[in-house]
């Protein structure tokens, strides 16, 4: 298939759907990036962030996916039995097999009667879940679905990547537009087979195709699943307030707003990644919620997500007038990240579990 | 009613036997009690322990133990309480002579802590705990003793250190004990230099846990030998209480309940007050345990049971002298022998022979241990028949 | 492996799910069926704020076998706003003191791996940390 743009390239779906409750998890600790070049490059040489969260020793996907999705209930004042689907994306799982879902699930009050899977897409396995569940919801099959984005990524000590790769995440709870605090309007994925970053099973780090990441695999998935949504529901840069875009570094989403005419005050609230890292399945998403935390009812919204491998998620959403009296039912975004203890090198090897114990 | 007599004592030493088995460590204890008996033959054995099944890899102590002392054929079984365990195998002891049915029985407390190293001990421990409420999030008793003693502090104010005079108590007494772990005193200036285990609560306030035997041979009064040698001790109180399993569900943590209630039994059906007690060998396991264990005795009011320690009443010449021969925190806390070694111990200070240690002319002893923090409480009145 | 006993559990662990004696109205934790209040049958079940105080703790070093990864951590008993106390360790203190009286809130972490090693089931239950967010929030505004 060409990039040919039409608008039955949108899923849309039948019935109108939006984000009935949001919300953020970021871990406590900081590493800061200055800090790994001291240990890798004896401090010289720049550095894509200024720190990166780090999840505390009794932190994982799991857990962190149970906060954020507590916050998304509180929010969202629904009964979590009323919820049909709970989706996990993550490239973390704590299991390689036994859902990070099912337990999210029983801990949120879900189950039994509930859809319970994890998603991996690398780095869009969050966008994929929401994508899963608008469907759910926008089909009628169900009122609730639940869909997260969770990572505690793993970045190989010494390896470039290392100096992003971070945790945290956020939850979503869709539902039906008339209870929305925002309202997803439509979605565009963008697919191909690119091989830009990996990891094999039994591997505890990933590779990655060092500069093959940038050009054929971020800025082409990503400009090609914005601009086609864009083209495909007749809107330009001008018609959103905010974009948010995958952030891997500070530098990749900047370059990728300014190619598709957005300004840096659009893409400012959500570009959390100086101050957090990359969190991977959490990255694009984490950044809507920063913009939840402070929009206003009509303000539009564009969100692209994307998992190496490789594609883009595109996410059109508009703000309703519920928005302002549901945000502070629950900690904000920004209240996370300044929820912070700086952690040294070993102290973060350590809590990653780095050093050899047996 | 019948007169329950302590007829024979013996104790091994407390601290690392490496060479010596769970079986071995009982029988040298069975076997000094039953020549201090002067021949008496048990019907019966009660075994208090704890750890066996545990860190052994043992159950079924009663016919183990009763066989390899080449006592095949008795009734034989063990008593569990956690660090209570000696003194509710005493009480079974007890109350199977008082019921008539048995005429001599053997109780012996046994603690073999070991067969294993590492944190697997701890963790064994910590099974005197409720295992899914409180061991599953890491919790072991010191850490109960540990957060009592910062409530105790926290709440009645009391004046940091104030503890130390019962380690130094303790370890002052252990110093002539040939059976302690610990024989050498200690100056409160050290106790307030020592490092923390589990803060507030430093390497003086937790009593080691570390392997030991002891036994006692009972009988009724009329059965004595006629020509044994030393002073008949009559178990005139026996009673056990308990209270919650754990810590948390206690409206009030800082009264031990428990303890509370058996001194108050045994003592009512001894027909004494606790100010006729010559001495009270009580559960010193943590320094904290002591001062509300006084507290819920009698011995003081709430909150005042560290004054007892700082005005030296609970010396050898105080006015109720506790851990006599160094306590759990100096002789050592093998749990559940604990029960057992307060009974010699108690029983060596009534017949006067408690050397270096003697209290003049003691005639009244309360003995108590407990499992957990008052979880279980034994407490016995022990008297000169 | 411990499995079965950890699972029977997951409703408590994970979420403090206790219990109301529809006698008299106390709130039980850990649910245990009979009331401790009035000694009436108590079988409603009730999922509590996770909102409570310290009631006193202590920090731990010398771990028993499972815990060592987590070592030093601080347990404390945690008094529940609803009344009931429960056992429990803080996790997130950061920088700040743990104090007697310090407001808590209950999150759901990782307790354990069973069997100690990265091949066993994952316990996780309930633990407890500084009311932080929302001074933060607070201060924020």
């Amino acid at each position: 298939m060409t990039d040919k743009v039409s608008e039955n390239l949108l899923l849309k779906p039948s019935r109108p759907v939006g984000i009935v409750g949001y919300g953020a998890y970021v871990p406590r600790y900081r590493l800061p990036a200055k800090e790994i070049s001291r240990i890798w490059t004896g401090g010289t040489g720049g550095v894509p962030i200024q720190e990166k969260s780090v999840p505390g020793p009794d932190e994982d996907t799991t857990t962190m996916s149970i906060e954020a999705a507590r916050n998304a209930l509180a929010r969202a004042g629904i009964d979590p039995e009323e919820i049909r689907a709970v989706w996990v994306g993550s490239e973390s799982h704590p299991y390689a097999v036994k859902p990070t879902s099912t337990i999210v699930a029983e801990a949120l009050g879900v189950v039994p009667f509930t859809q319970a899977g994890d998603w991996e897409f690398a780095c869009k396995a969050g966008t994929e879940a929401m994508v899963a569940a608008m469907g759910l919801v926008g089909s009628d099959m169900a009122k609730y679905a639940l869909a997260i984005g969770m990572d505690t990524a793993q970045g190989r000590p010494g390896d470039a990547l290392e100096y992003t790769a971070s945790a945290g995440g956020a939850a979503f709870l869709l539902g039906p537009a008339e209870e929305s605090v925002a309202v997803i309007e439509s979605t565009l994925s963008y697919v191909t087979d690119t091989p830009d970053f990996w990891r094999r099973e039994y591997q505890k780090y990933p590779e990655h195709g060092q500069r093959f990441t940038g050009e054929p695999a971020y800025f082409k998935h990503i400009s090609s699943a914005a601009q086609s949504y864009l083209d495909a529901t007749g809107t330009t840069a001008e018609d959103y307030q905010y974009a948010v875009f995958h952030q891997p570094n500070s530098k990749f989403p900047s370059r990728v707003a300014g190619q598709l005419g957005f300004s840096k005050e659009q893409i400012a609230t959500g570009l959390l990644v100086s101050v957090i890292g990359n969190t991977y399945s959490g990255a694009a998403i984490i950044g809507l919620t920063a913009i939840l935390d402070v929009a206003e009812p009509g303000d539009r919204i564009l969100m692209v997500s994307f998992g190496s491998g490789a594609g883009s998620d595109a996410f059109g959403i508009r703000v309703t007038e519920r928005l302002p009296e549901r945000r502070d039912l629950a900690p904000k975004t920004q209240t996370y990240i300044a929820r912070r203890t700086e952690i040294d090198y070993a102290t973060y090897s350590r809590m990653r579990g780095k050093l050899v114990l047996k | 009613m019948t007169d329950v007599v302590i007829a024979g004592i013996g104790q091994t030493t407390v601290g690392e036997h490496w060479h010596l088995s769970l079986r071995e460590l009982a029988y040298h204890a069975i076997e000094a009690a039953r020549l201090d008996a002067g021949g008496l033959l048990p019907q019966s054995l009660f075994v208090g322990n704890m750890l066996a099944p545990n860190l052994s890899g043992q159950a079924h102590l009663g016919v183990l133990i009763a066989d390899f002392a080449g006592l095949r054929g008795i009734e034989a079984y063990t008593v569990e309480a956690a660090g209570a365990s000696g003194g509710a195998a005493l009480r079974a002891g007890y109350l199977a002579i008082k019921s008539g049915f048995v005429d001599v029985v053997l109780v012996v407390g046994v603690e073999k802590l070991t067969d294993k190293v590492g944190p697997e001990v701890d963790t064994a421990i910590a099974t005197s705990l409720d295992s899914d409420y409180e061991a599953v999030q890491g919790m072991t008793p010191l850490t109960q003793g540990a957060m009592l003693m910062r409530r105790y502090f926290h709440e009645y104010g009391v004046p940091q250190h104030a503890l130390a005079g019962f380690p130094v108590t303790a370890h002052a007494n252990g110093a002539s004990n040939p059976n302690a772990m610990f024989r050498k005193a200690i100056k409160p200036e050290l106790y307030a230099r020592v490092g923390m285990v589990c803060d507030p609560l430093n390497m003086f306030d937790a009593a080691p846990e570390a392997d030991g035997a002891a036994a006692v041979l009972l009988t009724r009064a009329d059965l004595l030998p006629p020509d044994a040698n030393h002073t008949p001790i009559r178990i005139a109180g026996s009673s056990v209480a308990t209270d919650t399993l754990s810590l948390h569900d206690r409206p009030d943590p800082l009264d031990f309940r428990a303890a509370r209630l058996s001194v108050g039994q045994a003592c009512l059906q001894a027909g004494l007050a606790i100010d006729q007690m010559d001495f009270f060998e009580l559960c010193d396991a943590y320094s904290v345990y002591a001062a509300l264990t006084l507290e819920a005795a009698g011995f003081a009011e709430r909150g005042l049971g560290w004054v007892l320690a700082e005005e030296g009443q609970i010396g050898l010449k105080g006015s109720i002298p506790i851990s006599t021969m160094g306590g759990l925190k100096a002789r050592g806390n093998p749990i559940g022998a604990t029960g057992l070694y307060q009974v010699v111990e108690a029983v060596q200070q009534l017949r006067g022979v408690a050397g270096n240690n003697q209290i003049p002319e003691a005639k009244n002893a309360l003995i108590q241990c407990l499992g957990g923090p008052a979880s279980t409480a034994v407490t016995h009145v022990l008297t000169v028949l | 492996m411990e499995i079965p006993r950890h699972w029977r559990l997951k409703k408590q662990r994970y979420a403090l799910v206790g219990e109301v004696c529809p006698h008299c109205d106390a709130k039980i934790f850990p649910p245990r069926d009979v009331c401790p209040e009035c000694g009436d049958e108590a079988k409603t079940l009730f999922e509590f704020s996770g909102r409570g105080e310290v009631y006193s703790y202590t920090t731990l070093s010398n771990a028993p076998a499972g815990y060592q990864a987590s070592a030093p951590y601080t347990v404390a008993l945690v008094k529940l706003d609803e009344g009931p106390m429960v056992t429990a360790q803080l996790t997130d203190i950061g920088e700040q003191d743990v104090e007697i009286g310090m407001p808590v809130e209950m999150v759901t972490r990782k307790l354990r791996s069973e069997g100690d090693d990265d091949r066993g089931m994952l316990v996780y239950g309930y633990k407890f940390r500084p009311m932080e967010l929302q001074q933060l929030a607070a201060a924020a505004d």
